[in-house]
């Protein structure tokens, strides 16, 4: 049975990544999950120089679901690569780094400092939706994101993978957009911006008013985009959005998706990365599946 | 070490108007479990995702028990207090760092804590512990009303002080008029007393004055939204003196570095 992937020229030895933001660099879930076993662990938002975050409360539940809004804190590339890169490269796994970035220049300087590194793959986020600058406000303008693709493209050593908005009117001219610039993959969904009220206290639940959405809710929006990309894009897409067990995942690749990627699920079940490996396989088996690229994009 | 767990419930009761203990077979959460750490409570119903995150009021080692006594404020508490004797409950614990982080020792062999409304659960161990240790314990305890709760579970570990809201039982006021009141800092002598608190972030604030003004060892337990519970997530923070050790900025994981804190570390 053949589960391993070819992800814009990286072999992954299954397509089960993690999301960025959900599971800092790997090293707290080390405890719970085995690393040796993901496809890849996606870690993070990093950026040039530390950043402190937004106000409490960050997050959010929601029905099915939760808000977040915590902002990019990160230690920055020094701490980073001086100590998150060399804990990851201990295990077996392919490491994609996730950048972000207030200006183009910043994106730039971070890619330019990864080149050397031992980053597999990087994942470009310009689709936060919790910080005014950058983010989704490069994400939601497909000019804006073939540029900035352009740019990062010509420091940077490794593949390149676009981190597309699903807070845009067409996703798939913004895919085109990140093609056109030169991307290596895109990856998608981000969150979806909304909003909860606390109404005993009459205000917002978070600080920040607005925040992404995540989780189950938002699964048939991104299988739905995945699906619409697919159609569009010939560079090989990395699907997330609500994926919380195996048949979630074979869902995303059938749309599509060469790769996923596995989010807010891991703070319901610390374990369900490794679990949604052993699932695939079981599907697999259970179907008579002896290659996964024979699912992706099976359904037209 | 954290580690997940399906624990069975053995007892759930009422202990006043929407205060629930819940008591659990846990033997591999109670195994580690220090006073001042949580457990994160996860729901059975898939719509509902995030762990609550809930302080960890007593164990029994030898049993392998775990109490936890908490407030029904939302689905997720609601869902636990529906659980009779039989009933599992996935939980991941035991979470962060609780006053195993306290370095003062005998010279500050007076140890008041002070619990407000739902922060008094997770104050019963810790003066168990430091009755134990020898300490002369204090627990000052505020309620709204005269629906007290806990009370008796200290009786033997804590001399308690009660302030009440509306006056109906102990001090008319907070605790800190508690305390006031009833002169115990002064009997007791600043340099050799040591303050424990968990409460709302008035109640901290006002403990985290006092304790600054008069020089006073004194550590809180903080409470906030979660997601994660492990310290990846990066949603429970708190604003720190110093550079945090994850993020290199000043937000410290109440996950992780606490729930517990010295006032000393914190700009609140």
């Amino acid at each position: 049975m053949n589960t391993s992937v070819n992800f814009a020229g990286v072999t992954l030895k299954n397509p089960v990544l993690t999301a960025s933001g959900t599971f800092g660099s790997g090293m707290e879930y080390s405890e719970f999950v085995n690393l040796n076993r993901l496809g890849g662990v996606v870690t993070k938002g990093v950026a040039v120089t530390p950043w402190e975050g937004n106000p409490t409360p960050r997050v959010a539940e929601t029905t099915g679901g939760m808000l977040n809004a915590i902002g990019l804190q990160n230690p920055g590339l020094d701490v980073f690569m001086s100590r998150d890169l060399p804990f990851l490269r201990k295990f077996d796994t392919k490491i994609v780094v996730n950048v972000c970035g207030h200006y183009e220049e910043e994106y730039v300087e971070a890619v330019a400092r990864l080149a050397d590194s031992c980053a597999d793959l990087l994942e470009i986020n310009i689709s936060c939706p919790n910080v005014k600058e950058g983010g989704i406000a490069f994400g939601t303008n497909a000019a804006k994101i073939e540029e900035i693709t352009r740019a990062v493209k010509r420091v940077a050593r490794q593949p390149v993978i676009m981190k597309l908005s699903p807070n845009v009117t067409d996703i798939t001219e913004m895919a085109l957009a990140a093609q056109n610039g030169g991307a290596d993959a895109v990856s998608l969904i981000n969150t979806i911006t909304g909003m909860k009220i606390d109404i005993n206290r009459r205000t917002f639940a978070l600080a920040n008013k607005t925040g992404g959405l995540s989780g189950p809710a938002i699964k048939p929006v991104a299988v739905r985009m995945v699906y619409q990309v697919a159609q569009k894009v010939s560079i090989p897409i990395l699907g997330m959005g609500g994926i919380a067990c195996a048949e979630d995942a074979i869902e995303f690749l059938m749309a599509g998706a060469t790769a996923v990627s596995v989010g807010t699920a891991n703070f319901n079940n610390p374990r369900v990365t490794e679990e949604i490996v052993a699932g695939i396989e079981t599907f697999m088996k259970n179907h008579a599946v002896d290659d996964i690229n024979s699912l992706i994009g099976c359904v037209k | 070490m954290k580690v997940q767990e399906i624990a069975t419930v053995i007892s759930c009761e009422r202990l006043a108007d929407g205060i629930y203990s819940t008591v659990l077979r846990a033997p591999e959460i109670v195994k580690t479990a220090l006073p001042g750490q949580f457990v994160c409570v996860y729901c059975d119903d898939k719509a509902h995702l995030l762990p609550r995150p809930i302080s960890i009021c007593d164990i029994d080692a030898a049993a392998g028990l775990l109490r936890l006594v908490y407030r029904v404020v939302g689905f997720g508490t609601d869902e636990l207090a529906g659980k009779g004797e039989g009933a599992t409950v996935r939980l991941l614990g035991p979470i962060g760092t609780g006053y195993e982080k306290v370095t003062e020792g005998s010279e500050r062999p007076v140890r008041i804590l002070f619990g407000g409304g739902i922060g008094i659960p997770p104050m019963l161990l810790l003066a168990k512990e430091w009755s134990k240790a020898g300490y002369e314990v204090h627990a000052v305890l505020g309620y709204r009303t005269n629906d007290l709760f806990l009370v008796k579970d200290f009786e033997g570990y804590a001399t308690c002080h009660i302030a009440t809201d509306d006056g109906t039982v102990g001090t008319h006021g907070t605790v800190l008029d508690a305390l006031a009141a009833e002169g115990l800092l002064d009997a007791a002598g600043e340099g050799r007393t040591l303050f424990a608190a968990c409460g709302p972030m008035p109640m901290l604030r006002g403990i985290a004055k006092l304790a600054t003004e008069r020089e006073i060892p004194a550590y809180i337990s903080l409470e906030e939204r979660m997601a994660c519970g492990v310290g990846a997530c990066l949603g429970c923070i708190v604003k720190s003196r110093d550079v945090d050790g994850h993020s290199h900025v000043h937000n410290k994981r109440i996950c992780t570095e606490g729930p517990v804190f010295a006032v000393s570390e914190l700009c609140i």
